[in-house]
């Protein structure tokens, strides 16, 4: 260290010995500094990542309905993370006014076959959360306003959605989600 | 205040000027822990547990904030919660552990940061309001860790609470309303978890702010040195940054790989198993005691088994213990020898390290069971802890001859100094 130390006392910098215009203490710089600087952003994952959906959370992300109790013409809200969904058996007439619309027309196109498994088209399954700012539509419990296309109508900003669950009037953009879901039976449908 | 031959900030961007002119914080840094501030040039390494306790604080309320997201200060879910953090809560270990290593990691560098200040007598004029605004921080990290350790509300936790509180109820007459009052019933319950849980998120931030009032007054004179003389001349010093900032880091460094090893080998081998187990009020664990680094003082509590003069034991050993941290303060007052440093005092040096020695004998009374060994030994130790502070070091600092202090920094470091020569 002293002869960094000219008499004055100032301490100068280890000098090019090699004259490649690089320094040792440059390279030892750069890499601590980076060493650091890579060691710091690792610390980031775990203080973000404890904020996702934690296990127990995750553990409770299926849910099993029975929907042998369900007529035709009848609804049940369920649950699944913690949000409703609309479990819907249509009627003869609601499927028929569901299919009587040329799909292209509408603001988020899809048929009602494509919103319901097939030979189960009377099963109409969605979330009973309103795509435009996470309301609960009414519509499913007994006598609820179904709105004017006979589905759901969400009566915080007023859309409207019709017997497949689309949308057709009002702000929201899309139709209402249909959930990840399987009959396990013919009377039991699994959610997530 | 700083020296004259400080540098100045001279922001060269645009930008930067004109962030100078409307909210001067570059210059605020620049001057504080930058190029600004001139230091001793001859610092050593204990002179790095400065900015590795602000560290320790920085990290336990990034980790503490984020527990806090997902605890729940509610004694009949407490426990479970912090269960839940331990199993469900994606690095929900990690930052527990990391939390409750941090508590005694931070205690490790404090104590050697206010040993440091014992050896080179840092509490000695003009810096006399620096030691007594780290005296007050003590006090807060104390308090602090304490209602910290109760929250997982686990058996320690609980008896923690209620022992601690208790040492209020040995004040004569006030003492039981008070304890209850602490406590907000007759023992710890849901109102005393609520509140310990409001004041231990609160304390680390009044702590923040007396450790910015800690940083101002030490910026007035500027940083001790390991000679213990003053700054001279600008060949006596070198900028914080880059001689510094390089020098803290690579002891941050080395910080963090001792940290991180306790971290990840050993999270448990400083706590007790005991606070796995649920509170429960109707049995006390067969030995307890506080976390390590209250041991000194818990030995200090223990060591008076007798009534003195007309005050009760239990008095005598809280005030004894609440003393051995009160008797900090003056001692500015007590230390009267001209001479800062340890090195230039032979006779002095020869007792600091005797009262090293001393509190490592209380620490391992106060973890050990209240056997009558164990409490003789404390007494002893306890007294000549009183002894160094109020006889021993008064005492010294008048009939010592100290040995002949280097002219200037500069002639410690080189041998010679420009100004002598």
């Amino acid at each position: 260290m002293a002869d960094l130390l000219k008499a004055e006392g100032t301490i100068t910098a280890p000098t090019d010995s090699s004259h490649d215009g690089v320094r040792r203490r440059d390279f030892i710089n750069i890499a601590a500094v980076s060493f650091a600087g890579v060691g710091g952003i690792a610390v980031l994952v775990p203080l973000i990542s404890q904020m996702s959906a934690s296990a127990d959370v995750l553990a409770e992300s299926s849910t099993e309905i029975d929907i042998s109790a369900i007529a035709s013409g009848q609804a049940i809200k369920a649950v699944w993370r913690k949000q409703p969904v609309f479990v819907r058996n249509l009627t003869p007439t609601e499927i028929a006014e569901a299919d009587a619309v040329d799909p292209k027309t509408l603001r988020d196109p899809a048929t009602l076959e494509e919103r319901t498994k097939k030979g189960k088209t009377n099963w109409l399954i969605t979330m009973g959360v309103c795509t435009h700012l996470g309301c609960v539509p009414l519509g499913a419990g007994p006598g609820e306003v179904k709105g004017e296309y006979g589905g759901y109508f969400c009566p915080c900003h007023g859309s409207v959605y019709d017997t497949a669950a689309r949308i057709r009037k009002g702000p929201a953009p899309k139709n209402l989600e249909v959930p990840p879901y399987d009959f396990s039976s013919d009377t039991v449908v699994k959610i997530g | 205040m700083s020296f004259p031959w400080a540098k100045n900030y001279k922001p060269s961007h645009p930008l930067m000027v004109y962030l100078d002119e409307k909210l001067p914080l570059p210059r605020l840094i620049y001057n504080a822990i930058g190029a600004g501030y001139p230091v001793p040039r001859n610092l050593n390494y204990a002179w790095n547990f400065g900015v590795l306790a602000g560290f320790c604080l920085v990290l336990q309320i990034v980790t503490g904030v984020i527990l806090a997201m997902h605890y729940a200060a509610n004694a009949g879910v407490a426990f479970d919660s912090v269960e839940h953090i331990m199993r469900d809560v994606n690095w929900g270990w990690m930052l527990r552990y990391a939390h409750a290593n941090g508590a005694s990691a931070f205690f490790v560098v404090v104590y050697i940061h206010i040993f440091r200040g014992f050896f080179y007598s840092s509490y000695k004029a003009p810096r006399e309001m620096i030691w007594l605004l780290g005296v007050v921080i003590f006090l807060l990290m104390m308090a602090t860790a304490f209602m910290g350790y109760v929250l997982p509300w686990g058996q320690m936790s609980f008896w923690g609470a209620k022992v601690i509180t208790g040492l209020f109820s040995a004040i004569p007459l006030v003492g039981t309303p008070l304890q209850q009052w602490l406590l907000g019933g007759f023992a710890p319950d849901n109102a005393a978890l609520n509140r310990f849980f409001s004041l231990h998120f609160l304390l680390p931030f009044v702590i923040a702010a007396v450790i910015i009032m800690h940083i101002w007054a030490l910026h007035i004179p500027g940083s001790s040195n390991p000679t213990g003389v003053e700054i001279k001349t600008e060949s006596d010093t070198v900028p914080f940054h880059p001689y510094y900032t390089a020098k803290d880091g690579f002891g941050l460094g080395v910080f963090l790989l001792l940290y991180c090893t306790v971290l990840f080998f050993f999270p448990n081998a400083l706590g007790h198993p005991d606070n796995y187990i649920p509170a429960n009020p109707l049995s006390t664990p067969a030995h307890i005691v506080p976390e390590w680094y209250f041991w000194p003082f818990y030995a200090i509590l223990r060591a008076f088994t007798s009534d003195f003069l007309f005050i009760p034991a239990k008095l005598m050993g809280v005030l004894a213990m609440f003393s051995a941290i009160l008797v900090w303060f003056f001692l500015p007052w007590l230390d009267t020898s001209p001479v800062r440093s340890g090195h230039y005092r032979p006779l002095f040096r020869k007792f600091y390290w005797i009262l090293v020695l001393d509190t490592l004998v209380l620490g391992y009374c106060g973890g050990s069971p209240a056997e009558t060994k164990y409490v003789l030994i404390s007494q002893i130790a306890a007294t000549y802890y009183f002894l160094h502070f109020l006889v021993i070091l008064p005492l010294v600092s008048s009939i010592e001859k100290p040995q002949p202090l280097p002219y200037s920094i500069t002639e410690s470091v080189l041998g010679t100094d420009a100004l002598t020569a």
